[in-house]
Order: C-alpha cells, then structure tokens, then sequence
C-alpha cells in the first residue's frame, strides 16, 4: 500500500524533477539520485510542488566511498508533513568542485552542511557561514573520512610547566589493532581437494536469478 | 547604540562629582560554556544592544566525542551502547532507533512481548525527560521546587529502569531483535501502583506552574515560532506540536506497538515557551495511558528473536549445547553480518524526531551511521528566537527547546 504510493512518487519525480539520474524505492524508501547543478531547483520543487510537499530536511550528511570516482556522497532526508512521506535525495560530489547550498530553500540546512563540510570536506556553494562546527577550534582534517584515523592524530593535554593546554602528536602505548572479522567459515568456500565440488557450486549460484 | 541622557538633578558641587553618563554600547557576551542556564556545554555568544539580544551565535561541539567515527569500528551490539550516551535523559529511545534500523537491514522482527516492553519503556522514557525539562525549565526562570519534586519522581523511574536492565542511566537494554531480556517478577505490578499514583504529581506540578503568574510572565510570547518558520527550521516533536503542527510520528509513521494503542497528541497555537511546556505536560499524561495499555497488554513469551545468529542463547543452554557455545562465541567476538544497504529510520524520541541514517556493507560493522539528533535543529533556530528578546529570554528560550548537548554534539 505504502510502497505502491512511493513507486508513483518515484515515477512522478522523474518527469518533474530535473537531472534525476534514478529513482526508485531502496528497503521500501524512495531514493532520489541526482546530478550536483540540478540541486537548487530540485530541492526547490520538492518543497514547494504539491505532489511532493516536503516541508522539512530532516538530515543532511555526507557518506565517504574512497573507491569510486566521486568519492563523497551528501544524503538529503526530506519530509513531508501533509503527505506523510520521506524522499531521500542522493548527490555525487568528488569533494574540490562544490555541491550548491540548499540553505536557501530549508534555513536549518546551514548548520547541516557546515557539519558535512567539518566531518567530509565536502564545500557547499553559496552558504554563508562555512565555519566548522562540531570539531575543535582550530582543528585540522575531516574526520569521518575513511582515510583519517580513528584514533586521530593530536591529543590535548594540560602542560603543567608551561601552564596550558597544549596539542601534541598521538601517541599510543599500544598500536591501534583493527580485527579484521570477515572470517575464514566464509572467506573459505572451498576446502582443499574439494575444489571440483566448490566450482559446481559457484556455477549454481551464477545460474540462479538473484 | 543608545545614549541615556542624564536626568536633571539638583546642581549640588556633591552630585556633579557623582553624576556621570552612562553609555550602553553594542557589545558581546559569552553565555557559557559553563552556564548553568546552557543545559550542558553550550558556548552562546550574544551580541547585545544594551540588555536586548541583536544576534545570537551558538558555537557547539564542545562535547564532541565523534560517535559516528567509534561506531564504524564496532559491531552492531557493541554499538548499542553509544546511543545511551548521546540523550543521557532519555536512553532507551535513542537505542531504539538504532535498533528499528538495525532489523531493518535484517529483515527481522522482534517478538510481540518485546515490543510492548519497548513501547513501555519508550513511554516511561518520555516522562523521565519531560520530568527533567519542564522542571530544570522552571529552575532557568527562577523556580526552585518543581526540580526538588521532580527528581523524586524520576528516582522512581530510573529504578524501574534499574530493575529491567540493571543500570540506572545507561540501561543497553534494546537489542537487535528484542529486549536483552525479560522483565523481572514484580516489575509490572510495581509500574501499575506507580501508574495509578503518578497522575497527581502531575496535577501537583500543573498546579504549581501553569496559572503561576511569574511562570507565565516569563514564558508567554517568548521565543514564538510559527508553523511554517517551525517546519522550514526543521522542528520536531513537542517544539513543532506546540506551533500548531499535528505531527507525532507515534501516529503518522507508528512503530513497535503504538498503533495498538489509544492515546491523543496535545498540539497548541501559539509556538512560545508556554506552549511548548503545555505540550509536554499533557504528553505526561497521555504516557501514563499508554504505559497501562502496554501493562495490560503484554502476554507471556519470548523477549527475543529465537534466532540464534542474531541474538545470543541462554546460558543454561550453553552448558550443555556446543551449537550454544558457538553461536555465543561467535556473536560476542565477530557479530552478525548485515547484507549491503541504506535505511533512514526515525522514532519519536521525547525531544522530537530521532533519526538514524546506517549504511551497511555486508559486514558486522556499519560502513556509515549518521544519527540526526533532535536538539541540532532547535538550537540552531535559537538566533531567530531569541532576537529582540532579553538576555533573561534567552535562558527561558533554551530551557523551553529541550536541548542535551550529548545528543547535538554527538
């Protein structure tokens, strides 16, 4: 019932919206991926047309794939009040070129970009207060980049000598360990002078339709 | 900038010495970051004309613990956990959302006994934060008793939370796939006699506040947000439904049990920090009512999948089955797996909407999690509320939005 009303949703998005790359429903939700210049008069449509009516960003957030071509992904959450429905918007970004601010369209978008540019180093054009937000004053690096260390890379301390704070290269008695749990009961498919079986059974599963 | 002209007084040689004009500059104050009005660390830098706030600017992140970043490097049950800590008031609902997007990505349900414990748990939530915000709200504006009263009433509670899950605060309660385990014997019935007494605290604490001239003075049209600056602010939960938004996601979007159970959402018209008490008090209420439904409600039964790659066998179990022994090794060190995917989820946390954006990559960790915290957003609109008001209007303003640093700082 529910996801028959996102499917038209998702087609209407399609003929209304520009620069749709796809939509469709992902776990029952709709996802809308869309090209990066489309966003302001995207964004603006999906709040102000009546098929959609989202009056509310919820969520704005990067995610980091380090392998693909454009590395960053910014996930807009959007609401609609009146229609009961969530569209998600999906935008590439490689994170030199900016994404175009939505902070226009939904006011709470400022602080959610300036917190996508703090965690990512994604920039957003035309926002107009590009501080950092969650992190430290004077921090360097984006931290929810995959490539930046959980551990990080200052630690802070009180410097009892010269009577300050002082900021100071990690240093970590024990090296950080990062188990790696994708265990061998599945990694493992075949046992050794099984391998005949072992090709048998990737064949069926090639064959089979998922 | 404004100039006070001197009054005219008497020309005595004494009071021309002590005569002296006084100018009132535009200038800067740092409200916090160790304010007790600020409901944690919050550093609020006003610029003030005189005693009236010009522009507010909140700087946050003071206790940023980078939560996000710990859980890409933990399993899914050891993640549970984080999600006490960042609404330290209200603890369960925030495990709760993880929790729904977790199965999500699973495809698995929990068993109908663990949901009426969570929708009870969810409720007896609600009341602990609401307890906490209406009172430490009428302590910012200068009452003193309702916190004395209301930290009894929320002792009750937490040791209800204590007996279910054996901490106070931080209970990790809610598990991928049900409760982490039963309520122990005695519990429902202590929860009943505590549901027939609460309701007149709740009228002793209406009484004390809601025709309280000073209270009212110091709340009635200040902070206003309609509803439509409310929603383009990227309001939620009580702050919206006191701007006149019929919006609770208990209803539209419900979860675990609540669409079996009866109860009303207080919306109110005028959007000021009056309204926004009004709302969570009558809220109380209608918690209460839910809880007594769960109560009676609730059958005996499994609290958990029984699905041994997902939650955890009996110990009893253990001892005498090597399958047990496995599966609990198993899930303690590597944890399960969740397939490939993305979810949005969001429950209907006291302070509003709670959402979880996870991104799972196959493996027993998430690749991405993002929690949308409630208080973001409200404070964020603390500039377009507190403009024009008093410095004293600031503080009532904060109290109002329900703000817990743990959850905007994540």
């Amino acid at each position: 019932m529910a996801d028959d009303r996102l499917s038209l949703l998702a087609e209407t998005v399609v003929q209304i919206i520009p620069g749709v790359r796809c939509a469709g429903l992902e776990q029952g939700e709709l996802v809308v991926r869309i090209e990066r210049d489309a966003v302001p008069e995207a964004m603006r449509l999906l709040r102000d047309d009546p098929h959609f009516a989202c009056e509310q960003m919820m969520d704005l957030c990067g995610v980091d794939w380090p392998d693909r071509a454009e590395r960053f992904e910014v996930v807009y959450n959007l609401l609609s009040v009146s229609l009961n429905h969530r569209v998600r918007v999906i935008v590439q970004s490689d994170g030199q070129t900016p994404v175009p601010s939505v902070s226009g369209v939904w006011p709470c978008a400022t602080w959610w970009e300036r917190e996508c540019w703090d965690l990512f180093g994604v920039s957003f054009e035309g926002l107009a207060d590009h501080r950092r937000i969650l992190t430290d004053y004077g921090f360097e690096g984006h931290p929810l980049r995959k490539d930046f260390p959980m551990t990080g890379l200052v630690e802070v301390r009180f410097d009892e000598e010269r009577k300050q704070v002082i900021y100071e290269p990690v240093r970590l008695t024990q090296d950080f360990r990062n188990f790696q749990f994708l265990s061998p009961w599945e990694g493992m498919t075949s046992l050794p002078g099984d391998e005949k079986a072992h090709l048998a059974r990737i064949g069926l599963q090639e064959r089979s339709p998922s | 900038m404004s100039v006070v002209e001197p009054i005219d007084l008497p020309q005595s040689e004494a009071d021309v010495a002590r005569r002296r004009q006084v100018v009132i500059d535009s200038h800067a104050i740092n409200f916090g970051p160790q304010h007790p009005a600020a409901h944690g660390v919050l550093r609020l830098v006003l610029e003030m004309d005189g005693e009236v706030v010009e522009r507010a600017d909140p700087h946050v992140g003071l206790l940023h613990r980078g939560t996000e970043k710990l859980m890409e490097y933990r399993t899914y049950t050891q993640n549970t956990p984080y999600f006490d800590r960042l609404d330290y008031v209200s603890p369960m609902s925030n495990e709760h959302v993880f929790v729904l997007a977790t199965e999500k990505l699973l495809g698995i349900a929990p068993p109908e006994r663990a949901l009426w414990i969570r929708t009870m748990f969810d409720e007896i939530t609600r009341i602990l934060n609401h307890l906490l915000n209406i009172t430490s709200f009428a302590m910012d504006v200068g009452a003193l008793t309702p916190p004395l009263w209301g930290y009894e009433e929320r002792e009750k509670l937490m040791e209800f939370y204590e007996a279910a899950s054996g901490a106070r605060l931080h209970a990790n309660y809610y598990r991928h796939g049900g409760v982490s385990r039963d309520l122990p014997a005695g519990l429902p019935e202590q929860i009943w006699e505590w549901s027939e007494r609460f309701p007149r605290f709740i009228d002793d604490l209406w009484n004390l506040l809601t025709e309280n001239r000073i209270w009212k003075q110091r709340t009635v049209d200040i902070g206003v947000m309609d509803a439509e600056q409310a929603l383009a602010w990227g309001f939620s939960g009580p702050n919206l439904r006191a701007s006149g938004v019929p919006w609770d996601l208990r209803k539209s979007q419900p979860y675990a049990m609540y669409e079996h159970v009866a109860f009303d959402i207080p919306v109110t018209r005028n959007g000021d920090c009056y309204d926004r008490y009004l709302v969570r008090m009558i809220e109380m209420r209608e918690s209460v009512k839910i809880i007594r439904q769960c109560l009676e409600r609730m059958k005996p039964g499994p609290v958990k999948v029984e699905d041994r790659k997902f939650t955890p066998p009996k110990r009893e179990e253990m001892k005498r089955s090597m399958e047990a022994l496995i599966h609990h090794f198993k899930l303690f060190t590597e944890g399960f797996h969740v397939p490939a995917g993305a979810t949005y989820t969001a429950v209907e946390s006291p302070k509003g909407e709670l959402g979880v954006y996870l991104v799972a990559d196959g493996t027993n960790r998430p690749y991405r999690c993002k929690i949308r915290p409630t208080g973001f957003s409200h404070l964020q609109a603390i500039e377009v509320m507190t403009r024009g008001h008093m410095l004293a209007d600031a503080v009532a303003v904060i109290g109002s939005i329900d703000l817990v640093f743990g959850e905007v700082d994540r």
